[in-house]
């Protein structure tokens, strides 16, 4: 008993002499929990109040009209050709910058030699850093003119797929073009995590096919990618939901035009960002209400595609790396 | 297919570090071997010579020669990923794909060797889980993942992914230990039923285990830290424990040591 009575008492006392500290630092960790909670709430409330007057006065069907004239009597608008633009833009510049990127992350981690690796995903880090609207400014002033070459190859060589049918003459503007820009953009971010995410693999399993007699690339077929596969997937969420959301570098390269056009390289187009980028100033207030409720659809689509990522990953969870 | 294993003057480095040094010993087909000696002293580094694994170290350097029968592993011409599909090996902590079936796991070899028939596959399958004791516990679920078994059924899968693709050698790393004692019987029971068809190299920390299970007995040591590790003798398990020939050997073995 007597022995075990002072530890005791020094716990109580340490505890007591904590408490104050522990209450002043839960109520502010709660206080600022909730206080955050409710901004996000206010917000989503005030956002969906003004979309859902815009589009109760919209005379047509508001998902499938393509055309944006909400200070027309009646009011005319819609989010067909924004959200067309928005989806295709953002799968060319999926289908050029993941497989890129994946190759510039396996050669990183597990080709290079280190003294070109290191150089090399600095570099990568310097990109993932660079302002979009320089992106953007870039890719107007190079991109733009000197895709013409490559837009005349795909509609000689490859017109018949209908998509690279060029059917007018003009700059690329287009939403090909776009989708290139924006492939470059996310390619850093998607290298990055997908090269950390490659470096993480235990050494175990690479040696558990390397003694097996595998080469480097069964190495990487066999233990590398299966053990990236969700991280893979989590950085192309991250590039995706960047190159959906992207503004200033689709608003300085695309022209925009109110049409939805299967010829990607025709200029034209438009996305839910750079539209709303370029209405926002001129547009009075019925019109800002409007260009709200186009901005909470690309939410939507953000979330749709963050869910159906989580899905993907979740579904083979028992065979994920990550468990073992 | 056993093959006799016949090194001479090896030395492994790592960088500047010489890790083992001039190693000189031959292994007899169908025969197990039984590496032993104090941490550090280089048992796996040797045995990571003997597949060209070593190598894969950044900074991995061997020089010296392992002959497998007549080929020398290390001659100019040959392939480390060939050698390795000839050699076997299973590491410390059982490593099966995590992401591939216990079916893929075993066929993972055989899928890299070359184009199998779907029958001829199952049938190789089954017969490496039989080899490796794991063929009842697993038939009902060949296609559920192969890091829901116990780290001892995981070893045993390592086990039959190593001898489905008939390898000439089997080096086995302390196979069984984090394993429990049971599991540790399964898998020396199972070395003792190996022997029959492959030459086999075991490192072992537990004295009882390579007195059990190998036919001979090799005792490495190093002088000092930071000094390379040699081989100190080699010779019937028998003799080692009995009556070994170097007294640093009887020292070890006693646990009358350092
Ligand atoms: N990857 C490595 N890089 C540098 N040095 C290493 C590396 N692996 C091992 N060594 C060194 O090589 C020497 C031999 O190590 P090794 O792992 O072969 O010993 P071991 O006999 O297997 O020991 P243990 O019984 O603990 O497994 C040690 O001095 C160790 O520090
Ligand atoms: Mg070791």
């Amino acid at each position: 008993m007597v022995t075990t009575t002072p530890p005791i008492r020094n716990s109580r006392r340490a505890e007591g002499a904590s408490r104050p500290g522990d209450k002043v630092f839960l109520g502010l960790s709660r206080g600022s929990g909730i206080t955050l909670l409710v901004i996000m709430a206010a917000i989503a409330v005030f956002l969906t109040y003004r979309a859902v007057l815009a589009i109760s006065q919209d005379s047509t069907n508001f998902l499938t009209t393509s055309e944006w004239n909400p200070a027309g009597q009646p009011p005319v608008f819609g989010i067909a050709v924004l959200a067309f633009g928005t989806v295709v833009s953002s799968i060319i510049a999926m289908v050029i910058a993941v497989p890129v990127a994946i190759g510039i992350a396996l050669f990183i981690s597990h080709y290079a030699p280190r003294k070109l690796a290191k150089p090399l995903a600095y570099v990568v880090d310097l990109l993932a850093a660079v302002p979009s609207i320089i992106y953007g400014l870039w890719g107007a002033i190079f991109l733009v003119p000197y895709l013409g070459g490559l837009n005349k190859w795909l509609d000689d060589y490859m017109g018949w797929t209908y998509i690279f049918d060029k059917s007018s003459d003009g700059v690329a503007r287009s939403l090909f073009t776009v989708g290139i820009l924006l492939a470059i953009m996310i390619l850093p971010i998607i290298t990055n995590v997908t090269r950390e995410v490659f470096l993480q693999v235990p050494k175990m399993h690479e040696e558990a096919a390397l003694a097996l007699g595998a080469t480097r690339w069964e190495v990487i077929r066999m233990s590398v990618l299966p053990f990236g596969r969700s991280g893979i997937i989590s950085a192309s969420m991250l590039g995706l939901g960047r190159a959906l959301g992207e503004t200033m570098a689709v608003a300085v390269v695309l022209s925009p035009s109110f049409v939805i056009s299967g010829h990607l390289l025709d200029p034209g187009g438009g996305t839910f960002a750079q539209n709303i980028a370029a209405k926002f100033n001129e547009a009075n207030e019925f019109g800002r209400d409007a260009l709200i409720a186009s901005g909470l659809v690309l939410f939507v689509i953000t979330l749709l595609v963050n869910g159906a990522a989580r899905w993907i990953i979740g579904r083979r969870k028992e065979y994920s790396g990550a468990a073992a | 297919m056993a093959k006799r294993i016949d090194v001479s003057g090896l030395s492994a480095y790592y960088g500047a570090h010489k890790a083992i040094d001039d190693i000189s010993m031959t292994v007899e087909p169908r025969s197990v071997t039984a590496f032993i000696g104090p941490s550090g002293c280089g048992k796996s580094t040797f045995l990571r010579t003997l597949n060209r694994m070593h190598e894969v170290t950044p900074g991995g350097r061997v020089e010296g020669k392992v002959m497998l029968d007549d080929e020398n592993l290390y001659g100019s011409h040959v392939d480390p990923v060939a050698v390795r599909r000839t050699v076997g090996m299973v590491f410390q902590r059982p490593n099966p794909f995590p992401t591939m079936s216990i079916f893929d796991n075993v066929a993972a070899g055989l899928r890299l060797n070359g184009k199998y028939k779907k029958s001829q596959l199952s049938e190789i399958v089954e017969r490496s889980l039989k080899g490796a004791n794991l063929w009842n516990e697993v038939k009902d679920r060949l296609n559920k993942p192969g890091s829901g078994l116990s780290g001892g059924q995981q070893q045993r899968l390592c086990i039959a992914r190593a001898i489905a693709v008939e390898p000439d050698v089997l080096l086995m790393d302390e196979p069984c230990s984090a394993l429990d004692p049971i599991s540790t019987l399964a898998i020396e029971d199972l070395i003792g039923e190996l022997k029959e068809r492959f030459t086999i190299v075991i490192v072992t920390h537990n004295m009882q285990q390579a007195a059990r299970v190998s036919d001979r007995t090799a005792f490495f040591n190093l002088a000092a830290v930071g000094q390379p590790g040699k081989l100190i003798e080699l010779d019937d398990t028998e003799r080692i424990f009995s009556n070994p020939s170097v007294q640093a050997t009887e020292d070890y073995i006693s646990g009358r040591f350092g």
